[in-house]
């Protein structure tokens, strides 16, 4: 039972509800939108000192809301709310326009609860990197949310949000949603829009859904997601979202890439869990067999970490102290401002990224890196079409390990970047990605990554609904329950 | 694939960035251990193999020439750091 | 001392006259208070957007297509990377190594034949915004000098149009650019009007000794604002490095800032802090693939071209008339106007066009009667007919109705009165002095009001001083 009931007798237990078993409170009449919306404040309040999930909280998001709230990734840009991502640089900046994901969740009828800590600019694997203090994982607060959407993943799985955006570029939905256990979606690349959220690397940004079920998370894909014309590398779905019912999994061919499945560095408590879904998923009538991926994995984290940073290094040249933001006033021209504004504003892993970028775009080292990298954005993209020819879904551990402690790889960013090692490939190759809870190891949630072709979510959806009922995870933190 | 001092602060130059002495060292460090990582992809022989800026191939989407409604200028202006009447205020340039 | 040629190449910037920005739907006005044309994606707030206007691309295809350029099957947008107030994504969106338009050659017509400039290519890009320096008089502290930037301009579509190494002189760039500016305004894609700043051009100059194949350092000349100061300037930097070379010096190669008003051409910056663009193919925006049936109509409807029609039209009445008239876009009403072809030239380049009527507004049927009757009128008749050429309605009839004072009895007192009155200049004149006979006709003119015939006056006098 939750420990935030509301007033004697109330309905909401805001660790168990999913969105549709309250949006059917809210259909029935049981409860008002506004109720809704106070009982997850009230959540926030009594557990976000501790988590540091939320940035900041919204007292009147309900005002002419009909629907769930929801929370956002502070990436979402908010009309009027202060939108950070996580940077010092963004300290008050408030937008005067809505995202276009934040504008059809408001059509929706859903009201904003609040914005979600992330690492800075979205870089990094454990929400460490926020210049607002790291997130706290609700399974255990001594241990990491992962990352970069960590805020979104631990309001979800703490039960301060019934579901959450969060955004995804190399595997920053997918992988704080396994290491905080809950359900999370990298869509497609192009199915929902970029437009108004604070850009990290753009061939690789998705926005994507945090929930708690399989089912929820289709429910919000349909909501964001369709072709906007403020965002030209959007299209139209090629098939309406359908919400999944069917528990088999008759007819599904699943390939298990031996390198995702293998790679150095992955738990042996994870593979575990990760087995089991397998034996579960042909149970429910998969066949199942091992396929290859024979470079991606091994070239993917390279590949990935010249291409966004490069992105990095320009779409970050905005903030220079001009229009918005953090200014620094040192003595001197405007060139000494940017420098001193940039310098004060961005933290370390926007730097390092940031000049790795540079260095990798600049005039001498293009073709070998940056050039390059997109050369094995190729190969990437046709391994994993080559694997489609047999295979409808390919499965793997989304992160090689569980939760890992607080401060544990903060020194070393090369060991942080591996947290991203099997979601990269397929983020790379602009393929849809879901994350399910598959069981605990060491008394921590273990993530099972499955993906798609382009625009399958639909079948992810379906496997996703058939395995997390056969696999009955509680996504309640045993603390909590 | 060391990089030296020398190239970060480069590199620091193009991007606008200043950088404190110590953090120059670490950078340097940190950015080499990176740098050496990241160049396994020159390992690779991709020759004649078409890079991939984008993962979707679309191709033309535009929109019509016709003019939308504008922010009015105080809200250009209600983040700006400093303003001056309706212009953004910079030092000199 | 050997004989030097210059080499001089071109980079022209012109402002397409669309509706609306580059990459987002804010209108494009050029005199509206500050930041009133702005959007979040021209004001590069975060998670903004670029997307193309259609419109400026099918017109960079058309300018391209009348520049004799390939149009290529398929363009990229990439980044050029950059700090500066004025950019404010810290990008500008243009292109780089795959633009819209390649490999196009333009036939620049001379009194003395025709030249040929080749055409690099033309590419889309996006302007910046417009950054304007202040002084620290309201007593801030420290660098009190601060700059103010407005964004309204900032987004506005941009061709640019860069020229090979092929022209040779001063004039034949400001004919190049003349006529290129005339063909964009004919297109009706740009009012190319260089107050405004819609056309802007930089100069490449270098000088290398006659039967030298390679190039030498070339300097560019940025900021031209009108196309007698861009001569001017070339002529004097090429002045300058072969002043530099035939001292013993070299050229280095730098960025002059030209100053019309000042005799000098101060450095701008040098490359010694070169840039680094870094340039990348800008992952926000998909490639531009023309559609070749676009393309064909396009090109199909290009109408005949400023070059070809001075050519046309310099057998008729000679090159600079031709050249006159189609650079100032006078040349549609002289094809107009019926009539002995020089005179009509004259009339049309010259008084016509200071009368300030607009050629599109005169009736050529009538003014053709007009020039026609021309000696037989008085002047100021003529004049008032050129001044109403243009109005409704406009008929010769009433202007020829008028007849100049042609009757020899007539006019001989005037003459003799004036004759007499100026016997240092006929003497003058009986000195060899014939120039004057201009002045007498001047002043004869003068005397009757414009109302005598001046070919009669000149014969009179032309007499009566031979005597
Ligand atoms: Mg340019
Ligand atoms: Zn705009």
């Amino acid at each position: 039972m939750g420990l935030n009931r509301g007033a004697e007798g109330s309905v909401i237990d805001t660790f168990r509800l999913t969105a549709e078993e309250a949006a059917g409170l809210l259909e029935r009449g049981e409860v008002t939108a506004t109720e809704l919306h106070r009982a997850y404040l009230d959540a926030a309040a009594a557990r976000n000192d501790e988590l540091n999930a939320y940035l900041c909280t919204v007292e009147d998001g309900a005002a002419g809301a009909s629907g769930l709230p929801i929370a956002f990734k502070d990436v979402v840009s908010t009309k009027g709310v202060e939108t950070t991502a996580g940077s010092k640089i963004l300290a008050g900046y408030r937008p005067v326009f809505d995202a276009t994901v934040a504008a059809r969740c408001k059509d929706a009828g859903l009201s904003l609860l609040g914005k979600t800590n992330m690492d800075e600019f979205a870089m990094g694997s454990s929400t460490e990197n926020s210049a607002y203090g790291p997130t706290h994982n609700p399974w255990d607060p001594t241990r990491v949310p992962g990352g970069s959407s960590g805020g979104s993943t631990a309001a979800v799985a703490a039960g301060l949000a019934p579901w959450a955006l969060g955004s995804d570029t190399g595997g920053s939905i997918k992988q704080p949603a396994a290491l905080c256990g809950v359900v999370g979606l990298r869509p497609t690349y192009g199915t929902v829009s970029r437009y108004g959220i604070v850009a990290f690397a753009s061939s690789l940004d998705q926005i994507g859904p945090v929930t708690k079920t399989v089912r929820d998370c289709a429910r919000l894909y349909e909501i964001i997601a369709g072709r906007d014309p403020c965002d030209t590398t959007t299209v139209e779905l090629p098939e309406p979202v359908a919400v999944p019912e069917a528990e088999d999994l008759k007819g599904v061919r699943i390939g298990v890439p031996k390198e995702l499945n293998e790679a150095e560095g992955i738990e042996p408590g994870v593979s575990e869990q990760v087995e089991r879904a397998l034996e579960t998923a042909r149970a429910l009538g998969a066949e199942i067999g091992e396929c290859r991926l024979p470079r991606s994995v091994e070239y993917g984290l390279p590949c990935y970490y010249l291409i966004a940073p490069s992105e990095a290094s320009s779409n970050l040249a905005r903030y220079d102290g001009v229009r918005y933001g953090l200014r620094s006033t040192p003595n001197g021209d405007v060139r000494a401002m940017y420098d001193r504004t940039r310098h004060d504003g961005f933290g370390d892993e926007p730097k390092r990224r940031i000049m790795l970028g540079t260095y990798a775009l600049s005039a001498g080292y293009y073709e070998a890196f940056y050039g390059q990298a997109q050369r094995v954005r190729t190969m990437i993209r046709d391994e994993h079409a080559a694997a489609f020819e047999q295979f409808d879904l390919l499965v793997s551990p989304t992160s090689p390990t569980v939760a890992f402690e607080l401060g544990a790889r903060t020194a070393n960013p090369l060991a942080m970047y591996a947290a991203d090692l099997l979601t990269i490939p397929s983020n790379l190759a602009g393929l849809p990605g879901l994350s399910i809870p598959c069981g605990l190891s060491e008394g921590l949630p273990v993530g099972l990554q499955l993906i798609g072709r382009q625009f399958s979510e639909n079948l992810l959806f379906r496997a996703g609904h058939a395995l997390e009922r056969a696999l009955d995870f509680d996504y309640v933190p045993e603390r909590y329950r | 694939m060391a990089i030296s001092r020398d190239e970060v602060l480069h590199v620091a130059r193009l991007a606008r960035l200043e950088l404190a002495e110590g953090e120059l060292d670490r950078f340097a460090e940190q950015l080499s251990a990176i740098l050496e990582a990241v160049g396994k992809v020159g390992e690779l022989d991709l020759e004649g193999v078409e890079p991939t800026a984008h993962p979707l191939d679309l191709v033309n989407v535009w929109a019509e020439d016709e003019p939308r409604p504008c922010l009015s200028a105080d809200e250009a202006l209600a983040n700006a750091p400093d303003r001056e009447g309706g212009s953004f205020r910079v030092p000199a340039a | 001392m050997s004989a030097w040629e210059p080499v001089i190449g071109l980079e022209i910037h012109v402002h397409l006259k669309t509706r609306t920005k580059m990459f987002c739907r804010c209108p494009i006005a050029y005199f509206e208070p500050p930041n009133t044309q702005t959007c979040p994606v021209c004001l590069a707030m975060p998670g903004s957007l670029p997307v193309p206007n259609r419109k400026a691309v099918e017109w960079t295809i058309l300018l391209g297509l009348a520049l004799g350029c390939e149009i290529a099957p398929r363009a990229i947008f990439h980044r050029k990377n950059y700090f500066y107030p004025d950019n404010p994504k810290g990008y500008q969106i243009s292109q780089y190594d795959e633009p819209l338009c390649v490999d196009g050659r333009v036939v620049v017509p001379g009194s003395d034949g025709d030249s040929e400039v080749g055409i690099v290519r033309a590419h889309l890009e996006e302007d910046a915004a417009k950054t304007v320096h202040v002084g620290g008089a309201e007593g801030r502290i420290h660098g009190s000098e601060s700059s103010l930037v407005d964004f309204n301009r900032a987004g506005t579509p941009l061709v640019e149009i860069v020229t090979a190494p092929d022209i040779r002189s001063a004039e034949q760039a400001k004919r190049f650019l003349q006529v290129l500016r005339q063909m964009v305004v004919e297109l009706d894609i740009s009012d190319a009007e260089m107050e405004k700043g819609s056309m802007r051009f930089d100069v490449n100059v270098s000088v290398r000794e006659a039967g030298e194949s390679d190039f030498r350092t070339r300097t560019e000349l940025k900021n031209m604002n009108s196309f007698n100061f861009a001569a001017k300037g070339i002529e004097r930097e090429i002045r300058r490095q072969v002043e530099l070379y035939e001292s013993g010096g070299t050229v280095v190669q730098e960025t002059l800032h030209f100053d019309p008003g000042n005799e000098s051409a101060p450095p701008l910056r040098s490359k010694e802090e070169a840039q680094d663009y870094r340039y990348f193919p800008e992952p926000d925006l998909v490639p531009l693939e023309p559609d070749r049936e676009l393309v064909e109509r396009l090109r199909g409807g290009l109408p005949e071209l400023p070059w070809a029609r001075i050519r046309r039209l310099e057998a008729e009445i000679g090159f600079t008339l031709a050249e006159g008239l189609v650079t100032s876009g006078r040349d549609e009403l002289y094809s107009r106007v019926p009539g002995e072809r020089e005179a009509v030239a004259n009339v049309v380049m010259n008084e016509l066009a200071a009368t300030g009527v607009e050629p599109a507004d005169v009736n050529a049927e009538e003014l053709g009667k007009v020039i026609a009757a021309r000696a037989d009128i008085p002047r100021a008749a003529f004049a008032e007919a050129l001044a109403a050429s243009g109005d409704e309605g406009f008929s010769a009839e009433r202007y020829l109705a008028e007849s100049a004072i042609a009757d020899v009895s007539e006019l001989d007192p005037v003459i003799d009165r004036i004759l007499g009155q100026n016997q240092q200049q006929v003497e003058a004149y009986r000195g060899g002095k014939e120039g004057l006979l201009g002045f007498f006709v001047g002043q004869v003119m003068k005397e009757t009001g414009g109302k005598a015939n001046p070919k009669v006056v000149n014969e009179r006098v032309r007499e009566k001083l031979k005597a």
